[in-house]
């Protein structure tokens, strides 16, 4: 083998590909959760007719979407309408990239447990990396970038269909996303002073411990619990979703700026909204939950703390959708203006004074 | 990859120089407003290259800086410049910049 | 590695802004201006300035291409109207047009000279030699030494944005 193929790039390959991969896959499964608890919160049962208690549901979906009709408007703009499903889910997927899942692992238990161990004498790595698909010094702010770059897919989608629905919904889905984009960042930059790192791993890595022995000492319970209020109402209304749909609502707009789409595009446009909303979560998990860390559980395994606590806030998701009623958008964009972004830098004053009359960090 | 001679300092300063001539090229030749603005934000983005390759060279950190304080400078030139177009096309429903000539001679 | 890379992002920088400046639909001017900044980000980042290349997203290509996408959409002018009158065929016509081309090229190649005369083709410092710059550094400097500078560019920003505003609003009539 050349040089240059080390097990260090092997784990990194294939940590890559297994981020990509379960993405999708949660993907697949927030669909069927949404179904599902939305079936719930309105006293009914949801899919349960295909596979044991409905579980392939989503296979039926995405086997449905594949085989409808591609259709395009013919005053579309060709290359455009094409491209805007494309940069939606590319910014999605590669904004989860730089969100570390886990603490820094060896491998040398998993490679025990499969038993590669027994047959190639490999006992883990000499160094263990870090468990993220590319953990960056300045990971926060990439994902705040690339979050903006989301919005070109939208306004794109509105604008290529040439139809006045769609405009009107990329038009306003995209100044939504926009203005909530300020007060997201404003809340953590007030966790940024806080932790005194860019990088997420270190955010996370200052929320180990308890205190008084019991209480974690994550951002969100004391020291940032606005700034974690602000953070997921600005994710809610980033994502478009929940009590902040008035683009895409059935009922206003028709389906905003994905009416003219069908089969695979739409198919892009759903799973861009599903990932975005894991982004989220798993950033806010990162940066106000403490990430991987946990009771009971070996260091090592934080992993699955990450994804108790991913969970736990997409379930908070899916039910703020189905239980709130949704803002007239005069008043999601006054909200964001007026109340949401004033709180957030109130917040980031107010973190500021006391780290420096404290001196936390350095 | 030996085959690909290794970047220096003059390969960031020519590279530099081509966008810069390719963003004036772009104000003296077109005729739309919006394209106007665009090339000189390419010109900006050449200044801001040249900025940084050599804040490298010199290992400091000034040129970043100043990197920054441009990237906002053409932010709120780019904002004015904007409204301008607009109240412009207002008046005479073209993005011609020939179509406003009235005072000259 | 990296010296592919550069050759790459700058040939994609240079293809993107030649389009830019030589395209009709303003549109894709735009869309093709992002693609450029995103070859620049790549640069920036190559030049081990990391922050850069993220504020380069998140100011460029976010937040600015995003103004110029709207007001190209609000505007809805298609393509780029014909030159009429006579200034525009003196001034746009196809001969005027390639002459410009050719004062261009050569003002690339007069710019690409003057520039390297002063520096001997070395390369950058390396290894040990190169100081690990982080954001703190930048922070540090930017507000002690700069921090007049970043007070004047807060109020620039705002006497922008009043003036937007009040630019483009529809006159009362």
């Amino acid at each position: 083998m050349p040089a240059f193929i080390t097990p260090e790039l092997i784990a990194h390959l294939v940590i890559i590909v297994a981020v990509f991969f379960a993405l999708q896959i949660s993907a697949a499964v927030l669909v069927y959760m949404e179904r599902k608890v939305a079936a719930f919160v309105q006293q009914r049962y949801g899919p349960y007719l295909v596979g044991p208690r409905g579980l392939l549901q989503p296979l039926a979906d995405i086997l449905k979407l594949i085989m409808k009709e591609e259709l395009r408007p013919k005053a579309a703009d060709t290359i455009l309408f094409y491209i805007a499903p494309v940069l939606s889910a590319t910014a999605a997927f590669a904004a989860f990239s730089v969100v570390p899942f886990g603490a820094d692992a060896d491998f040398s238990t998993l490679a025990r447990i499969t038993g590669i161990t027994w047959l190639t004498g490999w006992t883990g790595l000499s160094q263990p990396i870090h468990l993220a698909a590319a953990d960056v010094d300045v990971g926060v702010l990439v994902i705040f970038a690339i979050t903006s770059m989301g919005v070109y897919g939208v306004v794109l989608a509105g604008w290529a269909s040439n139809s006045k629905y769609s405009l009107l919904g990329g038009l306003r889905s995209s100044a939504q996303m926009i203005s909530y984009e300020l007060a997201y960042g404003m809340s953590f930059a007030a966790v940024i002073l806080m932790a005194n790192s860019l990088s997420i791993r270190e955010i996370v890595d200052q929320q180990q411990g308890y205190w008084f022995g019991f209480i974690p000492k994550w951002y969100g319970i004391f020291p940032q619990f606005f700034a974690f209020l602000i953070f997921m109402i600005a994710g809610v209304a980033e994502t478009n979703r929940a009590p902040f749909d008035f683009p895409e609502a059935e009922q206003e707009l028709v389906a905003g700026y994905h009416t003219e789409y069908s089969s695979m595009s739409f198919a892009l446009f759903f799973l861009a909204e599903y990932i975005n909303m894991v982004t989220v979560s798993a950033v806010a998990t990162d940066l106000f939950l403490g990430g991987w860390h946990g009771p009971f559980l070996p260091v090592y395994l934080g992993w699955i703390w990450f994804f108790v606590k991913v969970f736990l806030i997409l379930f908070f998701y899916i039910w703020m959708r189905w239980t709130l009623p949704r803002y007239r958008y005069d008043q999601l964009m006054e909200f964001g203006w007026k109340w949401l972004l004033p709180a957030a830098v109130v917040n980031l004053l107010v973190t500021a004074g006391l780290v420096i009359y404290f001196h936390i960090g350095a | 990859m030996s085959w690909v001679p290794e970047p220096t300092l003059n390969s960031y300063l020519i590279l530099s120089a081509v966008l810069f001539a390719i963003g004036t090229a772009g104000v003296f030749l077109r005729r739309n407003l919006i394209t106007i603005l665009l090339s000189i934000e390419v010109m900006l983005n050449a200044v801001n290259l040249t900025f940084v390759a050599v804040d490298r060279y010199l290992n400091a950190v000034d040129g970043q800086i100043i990197v920054f304080f441009v990237m906002t400078v053409a932010a709120a030139e780019a904002a004015t410049g904007l409204a301008i177009v607009i109240a412009l096309f207002r008046h005479r429903e073209t993005l011609n910049p020939d179509a406003f000539t009235t005072l000259k001679w | 590695m990296h010296a592919l890379l550069f050759w790459i992002l700058a040939a994609l920088a240079i293809i993107a802004s030649v389009l830019v400046v030589g395209q009709r639909n303003p549109m894709y001017s735009v869309l093709l201006l992002i693609a450029s900044f995103g070859a620049l980000s790549g640069l920036y980042v190559i030049l081990g300035s990391p922050f850069v290349a993220t504020i380069q997203i998140i100011i460029y290509a976010g937040a600015i291409m995003v103004l110029f996408l709207f007001v190209v959409m609000l505007l809805n002018v298609p393509t780029e109207d014909p030159a009429t009158g006579y200034h525009a065929r003196l001034l746009g016509g196809a001969g005027p047009r390639r002459f410009g081309a050719v004062l261009s090229i050569l003002l690339a190649i007069e710019l690409g000279w003057a520039v390297t005369t002063k520096v001997q083709p070395t390369m950058f410092p390396s290894g040990e030699a190169r100081a690990q710059m982080t954001v703190y550094d930048i922070g540090l400097k930017l507000f002690r030494d700069y921090s007049f500078a970043f007070e004047a560019t807060s109020v620039l920003i705002l006497v922008a944005m009043v003036g937007a505003i009040i630019l483009a609003r529809r006159e009362r009539s």
